[in-house]
């Protein structure tokens, strides 16, 4: 398609058909002269292409990535190896530029990888049905408790101390002008109090439950969704994928909504997004589930096919009223976590979770061997732990950086009566010559 | 179209037949028409209170969705079972079989606010020309 501006001739043949002489004509009787700017913008003069570059470049060089140190950083989003052909496939122009496939007779391939995604979500959290996903794992987790209290005209949700800040925050943003009431447990060493739960959960539209939670802890999520649903509250869980191929998956101990962060699935950790969110739900559920949905069809002719389906809790025909109008897919996002899941495999999945797991356990084996240094919560945990350390977290950060590590974020700037503590999370990519320096690291930071 | 002659309607295109003091309701022929082939309904429990006017639930054709609004104030008494599995029901037998709920009125002074056949016969004819 030509997509040449205005020309001269287009412009002129469009005053004369209005009768005046001149673009500034135009404005000067539409615009009063009072609301007119005299003069240029403020903004500097255009730069040479290479000047621009080399400009960006050097803004760019601020940065410390990941990859040039050894990183062991989580709280929600972890440095999982990516496959090499994941950017490759994301990269054709058929997914790269595609938008929202409404017309399905042009968008199959669109389609068919939603369809793939889903069915994986599904396969991954145990549940029946997944929609075409989410912005993040924050705001797929949001849009499980609203979708709580429209199911059960309820105005309350109870969340746990270990559920990730930024979630919470990001659901406290979504509740607030909704008038939902938030009702946040103080817990039992980083973990759910199932007596205090019993004392708050009365009258609140979801339960909802990290698991493993902010702190890398497991949750006792099976307990916890049954005093959920003997109090006729729904269980709206937040997961890590990755830990999916070792710990039972939400569908099976009782979540009525699973939602995750699928950055962990092949997606770079790219300061902070784009990510993309995953959320599945129980078959009765699934007529207000927000979010398009894609399915397998037939067509006239018996042929499979991919259509958009349930189309009408949606905000291009419900409006006003659909299940969610805050939302939509992140469907370039989806098709790196499909791509990874479809390269990796069950077993790849399962080797990655493994080998997180144990690095993780070796870490915290050494860690709490160091004079001074114990881990911050008791009980058991998937590939992240707290540590608290003798010196402020801060300082610890700072003086482990300046040896070429990433030790984890802080954990005083979220709880500030734990100044001293670190997230320390641990990948498949971390070997056991990383681990033990950062081992022999704290040592001399807290020695 | 047609307009049963022994029903009461409402402007949003439901009607209501009561009779000693409960009423069943469901969608006009005109309403099912204009929605295309009903794919769901989503209904209240018995016993939910429900306002004249107000929405009390939804109904979903393949391509449309509308809001059910109660066409007087009072409780559900009944819910159509035979909905949940077949919704065309709706579109073939929209004065019969196609019912949706039955309501105990709370008010029957509600019926008042409700257009008898002629008026209602009027009013499609009018919306009907506004949409077209």
């Amino acid at each position: 398609m030509n997509f040449t501006s205005h020309s001269d001739a287009d412009r002129k043949q469009m005053l004369d058909a209005i009768g005046v002489g001149s673009l500034d004509e135009l404005i000067s009787k539409v615009i009063p002269d009072k609301f007119r700017m005299k003069g240029a913008l403020d903004v500097p003069l255009g730069l040479r292409e290479f000047d621009l570059t080399k400009d960006f470049k050097a803004t760019a060089a601020m940065n410390l990535p990941a990859a040039e140190v050894i990183s062991f950083l989580g709280g929600g989003v972890y440095d999982h190896y990516i496959p090499a052909a994941i950017s490759h496939i994301i990269g054709r122009s058929e997914f790269y530029t595609a938008y929202t496939p409404y017309q399905a007779e042009v968008a199959q391939g669109t389609l068919q990888t939603i369809y793939e995604f889903q069915t994986m979500v599904c396969r991954l959290t145990g549940m029946d049905a997944s929609n075409a996903s989410h912005y993040d794992g924050a705001t797929a987790l949001a849009e499980g408790a609203l979708m709580a209290v429209r199911k059960s005209g309820r105005k309350a949700v109870v969340i746990p101390v270990g559920l990730n800040p930024a979630y919470r925050q990001v659901l406290e943003t979504y509740c607030t002008p909704t008038n939902v009431e938030v009702r946040v447990l103080k817990g039992k060493d980083g973990r759910i109090d199932l007596e205090e739960l019993k004392k708050l959960v009365d009258g609140a539209a979801a339960v909802i439950i990290q698991h493993p939670n902010f702190f890398g802890l497991l949750e006792p999520m099976a307990e916890v969704a049954k005093i959920a649903h003997d109090a006729g509250a729904l269980v709206v869980s937040s997961t890590y994928p990755t830990s999916l191929a070792l710990l039972t998956p939400p569908g099976e101990w009782g979540a009525d909504i699973a939602t995750a962060e699928g950055q962990p699935l092949g997606v770079p950790m790219s300061f902070g997004g784009p990510y993309v969110g995953l959320f599945a739900v129980k078959k009765d559920l699934v007529r207000i589930m927000p979010g398009r949905v894609v399915a397998r069809a037939k067509d006239k002719n018996d042929k499979d096919g991919f259509v958009l389906t349930l189309q009408t809790r949606e905000q291009h025909i419900r409006r006003e009223k659909a299940t969610s109008n805050i939302c939509t897919n992140q469907a370039l996002i989806a098709l790196c976590a499909l791509t990874y899941l479809s390269l990796v495999g069950p077993d790849g999945l399962k080797r990655a979770a493994t080998n997180s797991y144990r690095g993780a356990h070796y870490l915290a084996g050494k860690l709490t061997g160091v004079k001074g240094v114990k881990r911050l919560h008791g009980g058991e945990f998937f590939n992240e732990f707290a540590v608290e350390l003798p010196i402020s977290g801060l300082e610890a950060q700072k003086r482990l950086l300046e040896k070429g590590i990433f030790a984890g974020p802080t954990l005083g700037s979220w709880f500030p009566e734990h100044p001293n503590a670190l997230l320390l999370a641990v990948t498949e990519k971390r070997q056991k010559a990383d681990l033990d320096a950062l081992v022999e690291g704290i040592k001399k930071v807290v020695g | 179209m047609n307009i049963p002659n022994d029903l009461l309607y409402t402007r949003d295109h439901e009607w209501l037949r009561v009779s000693g003091g409960e009423g069943s309701m469901g969608i006009t022929d005109y309403a099912q028409g204009e929605l295309g082939d009903i794919v769901f309904l989503d209904l209240p429990d018995v016993g939910t209170k429900v306002s004249q006017g107000k929405s009390f639930g939804s109904i979903e054709a393949v391509k449309a969705a509308a809001d059910l609004n109660a066409p007087v104030s009072g409780e559900i008494l009944a819910v159509n079972p035979a909905l949940e599995h077949a919704p065309e029901t709706i579109n073939q037998s929209p004065y019969g079989d196609g019912w949706i709920v039955k309501i105990k009125l709370s008010t029957p002074a509600d019926t008042a606010n409700l257009l008898d056949p002629r008026s209602y016969a009027a009013w499609v004819e009018q919306s009907h020309g506004e949409s077209h």
